[in-house]
């Protein structure tokens, strides 16, 4: 294929996403009582996650090194990422897995336009917009208990490993829609996906002996809210940042190859 | 025949039949009650926490087995039903089970019951290797505590599974239960001891939990495993949990009747 050709495809996929998303968002927005009733349950889950925190800092001035303010600020990632899994990652799983069983899924790979693009924004749901700005709330407030407002350099590493996080997220999701092909009736793989997250909301080194490992290496939570909370304090190392941003990237690239394989060996529902 | 007797004799095939799709669904299963990590997550906190000095009276060692307890009582106890009565509300199946001669609280509650074997077979060698190596001293050993644990266990999946039974019903009036049901997780996290073990809770949280269901749902069995307690102590526990679950069972049954009179079948 050549060079135009191959861009002008990716222009149509961008193009076709930023659509579906604005449809999700539209029919999501429809629905205007729940701005209310989503805005109260948000409020609700961020004092349920803000609790133990309360309650570990009210006893000890630091915990694994990390003190009150430096711990807050991962609660605030883990609060940001968790807004984008559940406002546009969980959705759309839920969606592929219920358009596997139907098998109306076949309807979306005869369209000329990658089947990933298309399964990845089929639903969203605006209000976790909430949460977005509730992270930003508990960032600033942390930042104001310190007295010390980030660098500007910080703010642009640590919004880049925000992004790095996210990319890990999406691939272990679109990993787990590729498992979803062989095994169907997996609906609460989201709901696993989630649990596995939960433990993001503390700093990794709070995590002692296998289990730091296995959530900074094998499934890399560590690397959605403590690296980018050390970015923005200013105490990660460039190492590791490019080892999380390769990381990152390369296991994007890989769940693609991953799903490749899954769609090619899909033989329908339907027939 | 009697409509209890009817009942009495389709109990066995509705906890086979339980039985069957619990084991039909496995894999589905398994994924589920791996889900349960939140008390994993918050041993691993609180452990390297208490490591350094014990937090407020906990070592180590009590959080080990507080947690391994509440991940216990939690995947015997916890049911699902009221995601499946709203599922079928919504999706009309609701009204085969309707046609039948039967309480549907019988019948969820046999195919509910059945899945807790399952999901002890699943559990209970995690939580016993974990306990043994690590937070066995923590454990009651009195005999009259131990006794107690199987009944209080059964109390806390009655009043936990009408309470959920209830939530349920509320599908007859209202479309979008499911943010009800986040609420209702939401405070049984706080209040129950799932989060937190209660005496850490502050002030008023605490004050709020001593009352509330949900404590009798979750920490009461926690507790009658790892606290030690005395007479008064355990036979008000034990009161609380028989009052909460004739309340629970009341009030579910009430409800179904008041949902019922609402209803118009969707779907044929």
């Amino acid at each position: 294929m050549t060079g135009p050709v191959r861009s002008s495809i990716l222009m149509r996929s961008l193009r076709i996403a930023a659509l579906q998303l604005r449809l999700g968002a539209t029919s999501g927005m429809a629905y205007r009582s729940d701005f209310l009733l989503e805005g109260v349950m948000a409020l609700i889950w961020i004092a349920l996650t803000l609790l133990p925190w309360f309650v570990l800092f009210d006893g000890r001035p630091t915990v694994a090194g990390w003190d009150r303010s430096e711990a807050l600020i991962v609660i605030a990632y883990f609060t940001a990422v968790r807004a984008v899994l559940e406002g546009l990652i969980s959705p759309s799983l839920v969606d592929l897995v219920e358009k596997l069983r139907a098998g109306t899924l076949d309807y979306v790979l005869l369209k000329p336009v990658d089947a990933q693009v298309m399964i990845s924004t089929s639903r969203c749901e605006p209000w976790k917009v909430f949460d977005l700005l509730f992270a930003v709330g508990l960032a600033v407030y942390a930042f104001a208990e310190r007295g010390a407002a980030p660098a500007p350099g910080d703010v642009a590493l640590g919004l880049a490993m925000f992004v790095a996080g996210l990319l890990v997220m999406y691939a272990l999701w679109v990993l787990c829609a590729a498992a979803s092909f062989w095994v169907v009736r997996l609906d609460n793989l989201t709901f696993l996906l989630g649990a596995i997250f939960d433990v993001a909301r503390w700093p990794v080194d709070v995590f002692r002996g296998v289990w730091g490992f296995v959530f900074t290496f094998i499934i890399p939570v560590a690397v959605m809210t403590t690296f980018p909370a050390m970015a923005l304090l200013g105490t990660l190392d460039a190492r590791t940042a490019l080892a999380t941003i390769g990381g990152a990237l390369a296991l994007v690239v890989g769940s693609r190859l991953v799903w490749r394989m899954a769609i090619r060996n899909y033989t329908s529902a339907s027939s | 025949m009697s409509r209890r007797g009817r009942t009495l004799r389709a109990l066995p095939t509705l906890l086979r039949i339980g039985f069957a799709e619990t084991v039909a669904y496995r894999a589905e299963f398994l994924v589920w009650i791996l889900t349960t990590t939140l008390p994993l997550v918050m041993l691993a906190l609180w452990t390297s926490v208490a490591a350094e000095a014990p937090f407020r009276g906990f070592t180590s060692e009590d959080f080990v087995a507080y947690y391994l307890a509440t991940l216990i009582v939690r995947n015997l106890t916890g049911t699902w039903v009221a995601w499946q009565m709203s599922e079928e509300i919504r999706g009309g199946q609701m009204s085969m089970r309707l046609l039948r001669p039967l309480h549907p609280f019988v019948a969820f509650a046999a195919g509910h019951l059945a899945a807790v074997p399952f999901r002890g077979l699943v559990v209970l060698p995690i939580a016993a290797v974990l306990l043994v190596s690590s937070g066995g001293s923590a454990l009651t050993r009195e005999p009259l505590q131990l006794a107690l644990l199987a009944p209080s266990l059964a109390l806390a999946w009655l009043i936990t599974f009408s309470i959920l039974f209830a939530l349920g019903t509320l599908s007859f009036f209202v479309t979008k239960t499911m943010a009800l049901l986040n609420l209702y997780f939401a405070l049984y996290s706080l209040f129950s001891g799932y989060l937190l073990p209660l005496p850490l809770l502050p002030g008023w949280i605490a004050g709020v939990a001593e009352v509330a269901p949900f404590r009798f749902m979750l920490s009461v069995p926690v507790e009658l495993m790892t606290r030690s307690l005395d007479r008064a102590q355990i036979a008000e526990l034990m009161l609380g949990q028989l009052g909460w679950a004739a309340a629970g069972l009341a009030g579910a049954l009430w409800m179904w009747r008041r949902g019922l009179r609402h209803h118009e079948a969707v779907g044929g």
